[in-house]
């Protein structure tokens, strides 16, 4: 998801742009408060981790491989702000030095893969965290189940932005259909090994993760083992519930994209769409049929993003205080 | 060129969450200038003793003194200064992107900058022999070079006091004797915490055993290696057919 | 990207001593950015101002003799781009045309054309920039941009230790493979898991060892700045004339 430069339209980089760096200012204010002068080398080192991970190949099925994002992975065991902030440092520094991802696109890269991960992988930690046992495997539990969500919210975000800045002329319930479906399949993935990293963790030092920081030393200790086989079983159920539902949502507009009546040419400027009055880009509602359907998909999941992403960053900063306090 | 003294009286530490000491009355004096060998087995608390060193752990009770100053909180900024510590991973000491910075670090952070602290950097890497290596990145180092760098890294601050934590591990015999000459030929105090006894007999004159938790021997190094009882004891063996009476 | 063998960080900076080598990191970060910013608000149907863009960059290319080879394995990044590319004109409504039988979108078309040239040449750019400017300058550069301190010195923190954890993950691997294990399906992939989370555990704790080398050599929460020296007007100048051509290329072809 590194998208390059030109992907979405310069208004949307630009405002993400400048949303991204306010929010990486805020976290390097909020991780050197809950680090002191101890934020440089373990930001930097837990970044390295981050890259280094993102590097490690799984094996998926006869021979494909996948790989780890980290986001939400990061936000439990270092906490949102240190989490957001060192997967941040690690989009910046693959756009800056391997050409992964636009230097253009590093606004909306940001958002999309650090900082609603961070954060909505957050939230949902937190959410799941309710219903789980106080043990570690619950946090272990919670972890893997929001990562996987974390995964779905940075698909959905990056849908949203398709419909103020689309570059192509695919309607937003296309992209918003398929980004999430298959989101919901690397989701699956990234629960199943951000689950296996936190059990390792867990393990051997359970201190060290900010997301069982909440557990006493006895239930700490509780230590209930679910199988591989179970585990992997329940996340496809998941995945395909949800699939199915996301899969309404796109097919109830099958013929959304051939009866297109697109009102405005192709000659027409692209400086049309960069400075345009109209906020929604042109593209992602044109070209679908029923456009109050698209725009009522888009704003539910803006909703549902932005409420998580907004209660992670709340709470995020209600914790800080706590650990303050303490 | 300055060294200072050693003192350390009744020193006693407890790691949070433990049930016993870590360092259990642990007393020792150094003369200024003097090398001093710190034996001892895995656990004995020898890493734990000379972090106290320059109060990388604060003290919980007893008293360290470098010459005329007292290891205490208000001291810290001075007692850093003073004490320099080579760290057993050399990849932990050289956390900048080139050399240069890493051997600038210390005394950039005391205030020397400019042409300055250019110049106090080409003279540290030639001290250790590795001038010509200012601009390398730290990573592409050899095991022996990187030593003699994270050395360089504290001697560019002038400390009086040394802590080496295992300056031989994992060096090849070429670079294990390049560190050993370069280290006799330095004139600050010496601590060198290490479980390669040949190296204690090659540096110093006089060895510490510690174990659980304080000084169990403190003799010349030649008469401790030479009691193989008392090593036995403490799970300290010398290489085979070593015989340290015959060096 | 790179595979997790040998040093990533470091392969990264090619040694030459072209002119583009020669530049000071601080105005090749500038010039880079200010160009793929004008490169990337261009309207796609520019097809002309996009021909002079390539010119432009890869004249850089040729000029900093990172290679062909080289710059096309980096290039190969916006692969999975270049996919969705493709795909575009078959989702695409609108005026359509026939390619041998088979109808696309023009608009479509034209989406596919933009996302491909803006892609592979903001990518171009980056790749001169990084190719051709040794990491720790680039973030001297960035110092002496005002980037914020502490950020450039998390980031500088990430590149010393990325080649470290890297080699220990390696490490772990081949203990693992010389034990026979073979993943080829998900649910074999715990070993795996397990060592990345060992991996945190180690990098954490180097992290804090790290910490006290730092408090060891009088580290009191500021990074020193070591390296102060800054590029001339004249260096300013001649440097943005780049980014300059492609503006006035925007303008004039527009």
């Amino acid at each position: 998801m590194h998208a390059p430069d030109g992907f979405l339209q310069p208004s949307v980089a630009l405002v993400t742009a400048i949303l991204s760096i306010g929010v990486l200012a805020l976290g390097l204010r909020h991780a050197g408060r809950e680090l002191g002068d101890r934020q440089v080398p373990l930001a930097g080192v837990a970044a390295a981790f981050i890259f280094a991970a993102q590097m490690v190949n799984f094996p998926v099925a006869a021979g494909t491989t996948g790989h780890l994002l980290g986001g939400a992975l990061a936000a439990v065991l270092l906490g949102p702000w240190v989490g957001m902030l060192v997967v941040s440092v690690v989009v910046i520094v693959q756009a800056l030095l391997f050409a992964d991802g636009g230097l253009t696109a590093l606004g909306y890269n940001t958002l999309n893969m650090a900082i609603v991960t961070a954060f909505g992988g957050w939230a949902a930690f937190l959410l799941v965290r309710k219903i789980m046992p106080r043990t570690s495997g619950g946090v272990i539990g919670a972890g893997a189940l929001a990562a996987g969500v974390s995964v779905v919210l940075s698909a959905a975000a990056f849908s949203i932005e398709w419909l103020f800045g689309a570059s192509a002329p695919v309607a937003f319930d296309t992209v918003f259909g398929a980004m999430v479906g298959v989101h919901v399949l690397i989701g699956v993935g990234e629960a199943v090994l951000t689950g296996l990293v936190l059990s390792a963790v867990m393990a051997s030092r359970p201190d060290l993760v900010i997301g069982a920081s909440y557990l006493t030393s006895e239930e700490l200790a509780v230590r209930s083992r679910v199988g591989m086989r179970p585990f992997l079983i329940g996340s496809v159920f998941a995945a395909v519930v949800v699939g199915v539902v996301i899969s309404q949502f796109a097919a109830s507009s099958p013929d959304g994209l051939e009866r297109v009546a697109i009102d405005n040419g192709f000659a027409e400027s692209a400086t049309d769409h960069a400075f345009g009055s109209s906020l929604f880009s042109d593209y992602a509602t044109a070209g679908v049929s029923n456009e109050s359907l698209s725009l009522a998909v888009a704003g539910v999941a803006g909703i549902a993003v932005t409420l998580l992403v907004g209660g992670g960053v709340l709470s995020a900063s209600r914790s800080v205080r706590r650990r303050q306090m303490v | 060129m300055p060294a200072s003294s050693v003192v350390v009286r009744d020193l006693r530490f407890r790691y949070p969450g433990e049930h016993h000491d870590a360092l259990h009355g642990l007393s020792i004096e150094v003369a200024e200038g003097e090398r001093v060998a710190v034996l001892g087995p895995n656990g004995s608390g020898k890493t734990t003793f000379v972090m106290h060193l320059n109060g990388l752990l604060a003290m919980q009770s007893g008293e360290i003194r470098i010459g005329d100053l007292p290891v205490v909180e208000d001291n810290l900024r001075e007692v850093r200064r003073v004490v320099g510590a080579v760290f057993q991973d050399a990849d932990d000491q050289l956390f900048m992107s080139t050399v240069r910075e890493d051997v600038a670090f210390g005394p950039a952070n005391l205030g020397i900058s400019g042409s300055e602290l250019d110049e106090l950097v080409e003279r540290t890497l030639k001290r250790v022999g590795a001038d010509g290596y200012a601009d390398r990145n730290p990573h592409h180092l050899s095991g022996g070079e990187k030593r003699r760098v994270a050395i360089a890294t504290v001697l560019s601050m002038d400390p009086h006091v040394l802590i080496l934590d295992e300056p031989t591990s994992g060096l090849d015999p070429a670079g294990r004797r390049e560190l050993i000459d370069l280290l006799s030929g330095l004139a600050q105090t010496q601590l060198i915490v290490t479980h390669d006894l040949p190296l204690a007999l090659q540096l110093c004159a006089r060895s510490v055993i510690v174990s659980g938790g304080k000084v169990v021997a403190d003799a010349p190094t030649v008469e401790l290696l030479s009691d193989v009882e008392l090593l036995a004891q403490h799970r300290l063996e010398l290489p085979m057919g070593f015989d340290p009476s015959r060096l | 990207m790179s595979g997790a063998h040998g040093s990533t960080v470091l392969r990264i900076f090619i040694p030459g001593d072209s002119q583009i080598h020669r530049l000071s990191p601080e105005t090749k970060l500038v010039a880079v950015v200010a160009a793929v910013i004008v490169m990337a608000v261009t309207p796609r149907q520019e097809v002309v101002a996009f021909a002079l863009y390539a010119v432009g960059a890869w004249s850089v290319i040729a000029l900093s003799g990172i290679g062909v080879r080289t710059y096309l394995k980096r290039l190969a990044v916006i692969i999975p781009f270049i996919l969705f590319a493709v795909i575009v004109p078959f989702l695409s409504g609108g005026e359509s045309v026939q390619v041998v039988g088979v109808s696309l979108s023009v608009d479509g078309l034209w989406a596919t054309w933009n996302i491909l040239v803006k892609a592979g040449l903001g990518a171009t750019m980056s790749i001169a920039l990084s190719a051709t400017t040794p990491v720790a300058e680039l973030l001297h550069g960035m110092t002496r941009l005002r980037v914020p301190r502490l950020l450039v010195a998390i980031i500088a923190f990430m590149l010393r230790y990325i080649d470290v954890l890297v080699e220990q993950l390696g490490r772990m691997r081949r203990s693992m493979v010389a034990r026979g294990h073979d993943p080829r399906w998900l649910w074999q992939i715990k070993p795996i898991a397990s060592s990345a989370g060992a991996l945190f555990v180690r990098s954490y704790e180097r992290g804090e060892r790290v910490h006290q080398a730092m408090l060891a050599r009088g580290y009191s929460g500021v990074m020193p700045v070591v390296n102060d020296r800054h590029a001339s007007t004249r260096e300013w100048l001649s440097v943005m004339a780049y980014p300059f051509m492609f503006a006035v290329v925007l303008v004039v072809v527009v």
